[in-house]
């Protein structure tokens, strides 16, 4: 499909929106594991992302993306900034405006190395590897109600690093204790998802 | 390679880093280039990709930069920051594997002494316990 500005701005605009909306909840979940920042980190940075999505967006998909990592980079604070900034930077590196499912399968695969260096970190440990590791599954398969696919496995991959011990990170610090709760950057993954999902049913 | 190692150092709290840069300058001198930062774009507690850069520019040394930094998310972020400089200067920077404050003493004395980039950093890292 062809991602042209419109849908550009909106995607970016729902993504921003959703997870300023969910900043508390983030936090929340932050605190019980982490240093709880990263509710306020996040909204710090697509705050600063919705602030220029006008810029943003005008540019094609690939500089978009880099734009959007960019902005987190320096605009989020915790971990998090680079963590997310590298995945959208990865992904704007590989994408144009014209996207296949195969083409986003590859750009997803790419990030998700990145990411894994960035992080020094790998899935079952209890990260955002955890939701966009299965995602990546789903785009492969491809075919029919992807959208709602995606949504279901992000949520799902959200909700399974409660059992998992963390490794990585400040919750590592916690080791046992860090099970029982979701990782919050599995979570923030997995609104990002749902808002991305949301417009792209909006389209169809 | 000109002048001494520069050392700059990350922490989650300015405080923290204040008050560590302040201790290297006592213990070692001046003659190190030295710079600092602490906490989160927003004024809280963290670090700044944007503002660890701007330490690294003012520790500038044509022999390299050793960075000390404190928890992960200054780890991440002190990487993040080496990659976005330009990159004839990237190569001479290091993330030491130390403990901030004895870590930044000890490879600024390191440094103030003409160390080369890789000895100030293999001085900082040994007390890491292996």
């Amino acid at each position: 499909m062809m991602i042209d500005y419109r849908i550009r701005k909106t995607l970016i605009e729902a993504v921003a929106r959703r997870v300023i909306a969910s900043a508390d909840e983030l936090t929340d979940l932050d605190r019980a594991i982490g240093d709880g920042d990263h509710g306020i980190n996040m909204r710090r940075g697509f705050e600063a992302v919705l602030a220029t999505v006008d810029e943003l967006s005008a540019k094609n998909l690939g500089e978009s993306l880099k734009g959007v990592g960019t902005t987190l980079v320096m605009k989020v604070g915790g971990a998090s900034g680079p963590l997310y900034g590298t995945l959208f930077m990865s992904l704007g590196k590989s994408l144009a405006d014209e996207v296949s499912c195969e083409q986003a399968a590859d750009a997803f695969a790419t990030a998700i190395e990145a990411v894994k260096v960035r992080g020094k970190s790998d899935v079952g440990q209890k990260t955002m590897l955890d939701v966009l590791f299965p995602l990546l599954g789903v785009l492969r398969e491809g075919g029919a109600d992807m959208t709602a696919r995606l949504r279901a496995t992000a949520k799902a991959a959200a909700e399974d690093t409660i059992p998992m011990r963390a490794i990585r990170g400040r919750a590592s610090f916690l080791g046992e204790r860090s099970i029982g709760h979701m990782d919050p950057g599995a979570r923030s993954c997995a609104l990002i998802v749902d808002a991305v999902a949301d417009v792209m049913e909006g389209l169809a | 390679m000109s002048g001494n190692v520069g050392i700059v150092i990350v922490s989650h709290s300015a405080d923290v880093a204040r008050g560590t840069a302040l201790m290297v300058e006592q213990m070692v001198g001046r003659e190190v280039p030295l710079g600092w930062c602490g906490g989160d774009p927003g004024g809280g507690l963290g670090t700044s990709v944007e503002a660890i850069m701007k330490a690294i520019e003012q520790a500038w040394s044509e022999s390299g930069v050793a960075i000390l930094v404190d928890l992960g998310g200054a780890e991440t972020n002190s990487e993040m920051a080496i990659e976005m400089l330009p990159e004839e200067r990237r190569d001479r920077v290091v993330v030491c594997n130390a403990p901030v404050v004895e870590g930044a003493v000890m490879a600024a004395t390191e440094a103030a002494s003409g160390a080369t980039l890789e000895a100030v950093r293999r001085t900082a890292e040994e007390l890491t316990p292996v």
